[in-house]
């Protein structure tokens, strides 16, 4: 960082008489290559492991040509299947709980106004966002046997519940913020009970944040390893803590195929759910129902 | 105006978080005043072993050794987590500063690109590093297809892997918070800076970088708290061989059954965070610029 600025001062001071160029602080020579090659950092391992996930050879990381028989051998494995089963069933159930959970909590936090201990509510509830990952998978796992429930499925759905909430709420309190609570007063002003302006305006103005968050909320659950690894036991394993065992036992094409297909489901689910929670979007959505706001109002 | 008890919506959700993380992060604390039982799980007389354990050895007749080996296995931990930290920050700041000067269309995708790692499984994107980093990795058997090597080089397996993999999976909490204040900063009081004769480092150190302070604080305690208690990147990259606390935390409640002291570890791990939380705070007090 540093030194950029040092040459930058450097060139200008050694030639005084030089025309001065028109400042922009946006004009930083360098940053440009440098994002460049961030992004190469952050995306090449990725695309090294999609490219030989359809290796045809038996050894990892020599080529022998395009293949797609590792796939087909995750597709035919029953205990990736059941592991993958009880992926879907604890994210679909825990993204239900924590979406619905987080509706109530971005609607309190976005239009409940100040109240006392607001911020300490900020802090619980953004909490699970903080706190290292084995810091909550271990007290998750202490505090299931200190109260004695250990009922695999269900232990996981309450642990993915509880770190799905932030992660719902963030995009749903982001569109109730960004969308204003104008309509909401005007409904008000033209005395719509609080119960019929939040289903027939509140709620439709949330759907798209909802949706996000739902999303987010799904691909969290579904990524999350460290907090199953510790809760989950021998007949409830998802498909992490289950590609986890088979990474141990060694780097295998089945091991690459399976992570590949892991890695494009979470990454095209978030991108859905970016596109859906784009301020521009968001505004475009909104400039759409207006006129339904008016007539139903 | 009417009152609206809104608020009350709230409810579910901070009763949830604090019955199912905050309640058992004390039963854990609590849990590492007791003893240990043998077949895991704890038995009720209070103890101070698991602090003890620390820093001390039982020997086989019951006195007392100093063993530096845990202390040594937390300095790496802190060490490793404040140089992924720094990493990140000194990668990460000119990342969010470009992206802040792009058209509103290009910071969305430059944003989108950045974040979306985020979102793939830690493990996988570990298990990358495993793919190009091994002795038959990509690295290896490039430079052994060259002729630069006949020997594969150890890559994998050391703290350098392990610090590849932590800026790796955390950069992006890095660049977001400094994004998001690099946005609000007023372009003004820059160009009134330069105005006044200040050079590029004058101006970085006394209007940019106090006004991204809160920021960068908090790009700091996202990376650091998650990177001092990280798992699958010492386990898969370091290969077992370079024990670190959230490893060793694990091991106490899977392989040692030892739960005392592993929740004597995560109590610590929780003391580090809450600290670096303080710090947060204090730091993102809105500074005025010194200009």
């Amino acid at each position: 960082m540093s030194a950029e600025i040092d040459a930058a001062t450097g060139t200008r001071s050694t030639r005084p008489t030089a025309k001065r160029r028109p400042f922009d602080w946006r004009h930083n020579p360098g940053f440009g290559p440098f994002t460049l090659l961030v992004m190469l950092f952050l995306y090449t391992p990725l695309a090294v492991l999609v490219i030989y996930a359809f290796n045809a050879n038996r050894m990892v990381t020599i080529w022998g040509g395009f293949s797609v028989k590792w796939f087909g051998a995750v597709a035919n494995n029953g205990d990736i299947r059941h592991a993958a089963y009880i992926s879907l069933l604890v994210g679909v159930l825990a993204t239900i709980c924590s979406t619905v959970i987080a509706i109530a909590a971005a609607l309190g936090f976005e239009r409940g106004g100040w109240f006392n201990g607001r911020s300490t509510a900020v802090g619980l509830v953004t909490m699970p966002l903080v706190v290292p990952e084995i810091v909550t998978a271990i007290t998750t796992l202490i505090f299931f046997s200190a109260i004695g429930f250990h009922d695999g499925v269900l232990n996981l759905v309450i642990a993915h519940t509880v770190f799905c909430i932030p992660f719902a709420m963030l995009p749903i309190q982001a569109r109730l913020s960004a969308v204003g609570n104008s309509y909401e007063e005007a409904a008000r002003d033209l005395y719509g009970g609080e119960w019929r302006i939040f289903l027939r305006i509140t709620l439709p103005l949330m759907v798209p944040g909802i949706m996000a968050g739902a999303i987010l909320a799904f691909v969290t659950s579904l990524d999350d390893f460290l907090i199953s690894f510790m809760v989950s036991s021998a007949g409830t394993t998802t498909l992490p803590v289950y590609v986890y065992g088979m990474m141990r036992l060694g780097v295998t094409p089945e091991v690459n195929a399976i992570s590949a297909i892991l890695l494009v489901v979470s990454a095209a689910l978030a991108l859905v759910a970016f596109v859906i929670s784009r301020p521009r979007e968001a505004a475009k959505a909104v400039a759409a129902d207006t006129p339904q706001i008016a007539a139903t109002s | 105006m009417k009152f609206r008890p809104v608020f009350w919506l709230l409810l579910p959700a901070v009763a949830v978080i604090f019955v199912f993380m905050a309640i058992p992060m004390l039963i854990s604390l609590a849990y590492s005043f007791l003893t240990a039982d043998t077949y895991g799980g704890v038995t009720s007389p209070p103890s101070v072993a698991a602090y003890v354990q620390l820093l001390f050895d039982q020997d086989f007749d019951g006195s007392l050794i100093f063993m530096p080996d845990y202390i040594w296995i937390i300095v790496r931990s802190v060490y490793l987590a404040v140089f992924t930290t720094v990493l990140s920050l000194a990668v990460g700041f000119p990342v969010a500063w470009y992206i802040v000067c792009q058209s509103p269309n290009r910071r969305k995708v430059l944003l989108t690109l950045v974040t979306l790692p985020f979102w793939i499984n830690t493990l996988i994107r570990t298990y990358c590093w495993i793919l190009i980093l091994r002795d038959e990795g990509l690295i290896n058997n490039f430079l052994k297809w060259t002729g630069i090597i006949h020997h594969p080089l150890p890559l994998l397996y050391n703290q350098g892997a392990i610090l590849l993999g932590l800026v790796y999976t955390f950069l992006p909490f890095m660049v977001l918070p400094i994004y998001a204040t690099l946005e609000r900063l007023d372009p003004r009081l820059i160009e009134a800076a330069y105005d006044l004769y200040a050079t590029r480092v004058q101006l970085f150190r006394r209007v940019v970088w106090p006004l991204t302070r809160p920021g960068v604080a908090a790009g700091v305690v996202l990376v650091f708290a998650p990177a001092l208690g990280a798992f699958l990147q010492p386990d898969l990259l370091g290969g077992g061989k370079q024990l670190l606390i959230g490893s060793l935390i694990e091991m106490q409640f899977t392989s040692s059954r030892n739960w005392p002291f592993g929740a004597a570890l995560a109590t610590l791990v929780t003391l580090a965070v809450v600290v670096a939380l303080a710090w947060q705070s204090r730091r993102s007090k809105p500074v005025e610029a010194r200009v």
